[in-house]
């Protein structure tokens, strides 16, 4: 099994990536609907990350 | 004043969801593919999948259900529940013989939750074939 070594921010881009993807599908019954929310969880995460990232650098001094 | 209760729709017969669920375990998006929902199952195969296989790429570890405090249970045997609900995923890495301990570092922290969160959404994708069997959703 060939090995991955990711940083933070690809494992955690990665990670939204497929979430956003599963949630988008199982959750809006139009594809229209699957599509938006897809990308909208995407976006949250995203801004999560950075958000959280930027607190923690800037809280730790 | 009457107060009217909330009319809880019946429950489908087993035949018409428990083939599409169990199928969905086994095979992630399968159950999606056998109501003839191609696209979206193809979505959660590979999104489900890739999940899975970063997990192991990253060498996550596989939790073993323990008890003790509750905290420990719930973490262990939780972490088991979300890892076998991979079906065939978990399945052919245990046959495989796929053994990796749990190990320091952020890369097999987060191969770990790969792991897990890969049988987590396959839970959700289940519930989905299940509304779609039972009629309660396209």
């Amino acid at each position: 099994m060939p090995k991955m070594n990711l940083s933070h921010f690809e494992a955690a881009f990665l990670f939204a990536l497929f979430t956003s993807v599963v949630l988008g599908v199982v959750t809006k019954k139009t594809d229209r609907d699957r599509l938006h929310y897809g990308v909208y969880t995407f976006v949250c995460f995203l801004l999560a990350l950075f958000g959280i990232g930027w607190a923690m650098y800037l809280g730790h001094g | 004043m009457a107060k009217e209760k909330e009319q809880k729709p019946p429950m489908p017969p087993l035949t018409a969801w428990v083939p599409a669920v169990a199928l969905g375990w086994l095979i992630p998006g399968g159950g999606h593919f056998l109501l003839k929902r191609n696209g979206r199952g193809t979505l959660l195969l590979v999104s489900i999948a890739s999940m899975f296989l970063c997990g192991l790429m990253m060498q996550g570890a596989m939790f073993q259900p323990q008890t003790g405090d509750l905290l420990t249970t719930l973490i262990n045997t939780g972490g088991f529940i979300g890892d076998v609900c991979s079906g065939i995923l978990f399945l052919a890495s245990q046959w495989f013989g796929y053994n990796v301990p749990d190990m320091a570092g952020h890369v097999h922290d987060y191969g770990t939750k790969f792991l897990v969160t890969a049988g987590l959404l396959n839970i959700l994708a289940m519930v989905d074939v299940y509304e779609i069997a039972a009629g309660r959703k396209d």
